[in-house]
C-alpha cells in the first residue's frame, strides 16, 4: 500500500534534513498513527505521500506507484484514490455543506446523477444528514471536520491521510471524529493520521510510528503515544 | 468536463476581479483597434500606390531651341524630326512600354494654361518656350530605370522624369506614419499582456482555496486551469469585439460621416467596408488567443500540480 525505502529529504536552505533514511511499509487496511514533536518530520512524511514534495534519495511507493517516477499528468489520478483531511478543515466558506462535498466530484468530472446520489449518502455516513444546506460558518468545528471527511471519502479512496484532524477540536468532539475514522477504516480504507493527541493514540491502540528529528525511532503495533511533551 | 460548472466558475472569477477584467478588456480593445487600424492604414497606402502608379507616367522632355544655352544635353540645339522619330520607334520597341503619348509644345502650352489658370505671371511663358515631350505609360511602373538609362543623355533629349518620384515622398511619409502606429501598437500589446498576466495572477491568488482543494481531490491541471484561461479568453473576446466596433466606427467617421474625407478628397480611393470587414476576424482571433496564451503560461508558474 505504502512503502518508504531509505527516504531522505532536506528542504532548500536548511542544513538539517526533514527526513533521514526512513524505511517502512504500511499494509492495506491498516490504521497508523504518526507521532512526534513539531519539526520531527511528520508533515514532510505526509507531503511525500501526496507528492507535494519529492524525495532527495530513496523511493516512496503509494498504491503501487513509485511517486518519483509518476508523471505530472498521472498524479491527479493517484490523488483521486487518496483522501486528505486537515486540522483547519479547508472548506469553501461560500458553498453549502452539500456543495462542498459535491465540489470534489464536480472537479473530477463526475456526472451529475452520480453526484446527486453519492453526496447525501456520504453526508449520512458522517452523521450530517439534514445539514446539507448549511454553510460551513454555521457549523461547529466537529461538524466542519465531518464535512471535510465526507469530502475526502466521497470518492471512496483506498487511502485516507489525516493531518492532525482533531487539533482544533475539544476532546469529546475528537472522540466522535476518531470513531468516524475508525468506521471508515473498517470499510477497508487505509488511514494514516499524524497527531499530537496522546489520549486518542492511547485509547485506540493502533500501530504507532514515531519520528524524531527526521528519524524513525519507533514502529509499534497496538502502541501508545509514549512521547512526553 | 461539466460545462455548467466551468461556466459558473468563470462567472465567479470575472465578478471577483471586475476592475482588473475591465482593464484587460479596455487595453485589449485599444491595442487591437490600433493594430487593426495600422494594418488598414498600410492597406490604404498600398491601395493608393496602385491607384496612383496606374495614373503616373514617365516623361521624356525633348530639347527646344531655347534650351541650347542653359541645358548641357541640348547644346546642339532643338531636337530634329529625325531624332524624334528615332526615339519614338525605340520606345515602342521596349517591352515595358504600354502606351506612348506625344505632346506638342502647343498642347503643353494649353495644359499649362489650364493648370495655372487665373494665377499671376501666367502670360510670361509663350508657346515657343514649351517643348515636345513623350509621355510613356509603363506596364510596370517600377521599371522606370529601363527608360531612364536608355534615353537619358541621348541627342535631343533634355531630361527623363519619373512622376512616381514625386509621389514617393508622400508615400514615404505615410509609411513612416504606419511604422509609428506599429510601434505604439507593440507598446500597447505589451501593456495588455502585462495586465493579463497580472489579472490571472490575482485571480489565481484569490481562488487559491478552491484550486488547492481541486488539486487535493485529484482534479486534472486542465480542469483547474480551464476557468482561468476561459476568463482571459472571454475578456479578450469582449475586447476584440470592441476593437472591431472601433474599426468600423473609425472608418465611418473618417471616410463617410464625420470628417467626410471621401467627398473632400476625391483623388484618393479609400478602403471600402469589405476591406475593413476582412480584418475583423483576425482581430477577434488575436483578441481571444493572446490573453488565453498569456493566461496559460502564467498559470504554469502559479498553479503547480
Amino acid at each position: 500500500m505504502i512503502r518508504f525505502d531509505n527516504v531522505s529529504k532536506t528542504y532548500p536552505k536548511q542544513n538539517r534534513p526533514a527526513l533521514r533514511d526512513v524505511s517502512l511499509e504500511i499494509e492495506k487496511g491498516e490504521f497508523v498513527f504518526l507521532v512526534g514533536s513539531s519539526g520531527s518530520g511528520k508533515s514532510t512524511f505526509l507531503r511525500l505521500m501526496l507528492r507535494e514534495e519529492r524525495t532527495d534519495t530513496g523511493a516512496v511507493h503509494v498504491l503501487g506507484k513509485d511517486l518519483n517516477r509518476l508523471s505530472n499528468w498521472k498524479l491527479p489520478h493517484l490523488r483521486r484514490q487518496v483522501g486528505t483531511i486537515f486540522q483547519d478543515f479547508r472548506l469553501l466558506p461560500n458553498k453549502t455543506v452539500a456543495q462542498n462535498v459535491a465540489f470534489a466530484l464536480e472537479v473530477i468530472g463526475k456526472p451529475r446523477g452520480t453526484i446527486r446520489k453519492t453526496v447525501p449518502e456520504v453526508l449520512d455516513l458522517v452523521g450530517l444528514a439534514g445539514k446539507d444546506g448549511r454553510m460551513p460558518g454555521e457549523l461547529s468545528g466537529g461538524e466542519q471536520q465531518r464535512v471535510a471527511i465526507a469530502r475526502a471519502f466521497v470518492n471512496r479512496p483506498l487511502l485516507l491521510i489525516a493531518d492532525e484532524p482533531t487539533g482544533n477540536l475539544d476532546p469529546q468532539t475528537s472522540v466522535g471524529i476518531m470513531k468516524l475514522l475508525d468506521r471508515i477504516n473498517r470499510t477497508g480504507t487505509t488511514v494514516v493520521m499524524a497527531t499530537h493527541d496522546q489520549q486518542i493514540v492511547d485509547q485506540m491502540r493502533k500501530r504507532v510510528i514515531e519520528l524524531e528529528k527526521g528519524r524513525l525511532v519507533r514502529d509499534q503495533s497496538r502502541g501508545v503515544y509514549g512521547y512526553q511533551h | 468536463m461539466r460545462a455548467q460548472f466551468v461556466l459558473s466558475e468563470i462567472g465567479v472569477g470575472l465578478r471577483r476581479n471586475l476592475t482588473m477584467t475591465f482593464a484587460v478588456i479596455v487595453s485589449v480593445a485599444l491595442s487591437l483597434a490600433l493594430a487593426g487600424g495600422s494594418w488598414l492604414a498600410r492597406e490604404q497606402v498600398s491601395h493608393m500606390k496602385g491607384y496612383w502608379y496606374d495614373k503616373v507616367q514617365v516623361s521624356i522632355f525633348l530639347c527646344n531651341k531655347t534650351d541650347g544655352t542653359d541645358t548641357a544635353n541640348c547644346s546642339k540645339g532643338a531636337v530634329t524630326p529625325e531624332q524624334m522619330a528615332q526615339i519614338k520607334s525605340d520606345l515602342s520597341k521596349l517591352p515595358v512600354v504600354e502606351k506612348i503619348y506625344t505632346e506638342s509644345p502647343q498642347e503643353a502650352y494649353q495644359h499649362y494654361k489650364q493648370q495655372f489658370a487665373g494665377q499671376a505671371g501666367i502670360d510670361l511663358l509663350t508657346p515657343d518656350q514649351m517643348q515636345w515631350s513623350f509621355r510613356v505609360k509603363l506596364k510596370d511602373p517600377q521599371q522606370y530605370n529601363v527608360i531612364s538609362s536608355a534615353f537619358d543623355g541621348r541627342p535631343g533629349v533634355q531630361s527623363v522624369q519619373d512622376q512616381r518620384k514625386l509621389l514617393d515622398n508622400l508615400f514615404g511619409l505615410l509609411n513612416g506614419m504606419t511604422y509609428v502606429a506599429l510601434a505604439v501598437l507593440a507598446f500597447m500589446l505589451t501593456v495588455a499582456m502585462l495586465l493579463i498576466v497580472n489579472t490571472v495572477r490575482v485571480s489565481a491568488f484569490s481562488r487559491r482555496r478552491e484550486t488547492g482543494i481541486m488539486r487535493l481531490v485529484g482534479a486534472s491541471s486542465f480542469y483547474i486551469q480551464m476557468p482561468f484561461i476561459m476568463e482571459a479568453a472571454l475578456a479578450g473576446l469582449i475586447g476584440g469585439g470592441l476593437a472591431c466596433g472601433m474599426l468600423l466606427a473609425g472608418r465611418y467617421f473618417l471616410i463617410d460621416g464625420g470628417l467626410k474625407l471621401q467627398s473632400k478628397i476625391q483623388l484618393i480611393q479609400f478602403l471600402g467596408w469589405g476591406d475593413v470587414i476582412k480584418v475583423l476576424p483576425l482581430v477577434l482571433v488575436v483578441g481571444v488567443l493572446m490573453p488565453s496564451l498569456a493566461a496559460f503560461f502564467t498559470l504554469r508558474k502559479y498553479l503547480k500540480v
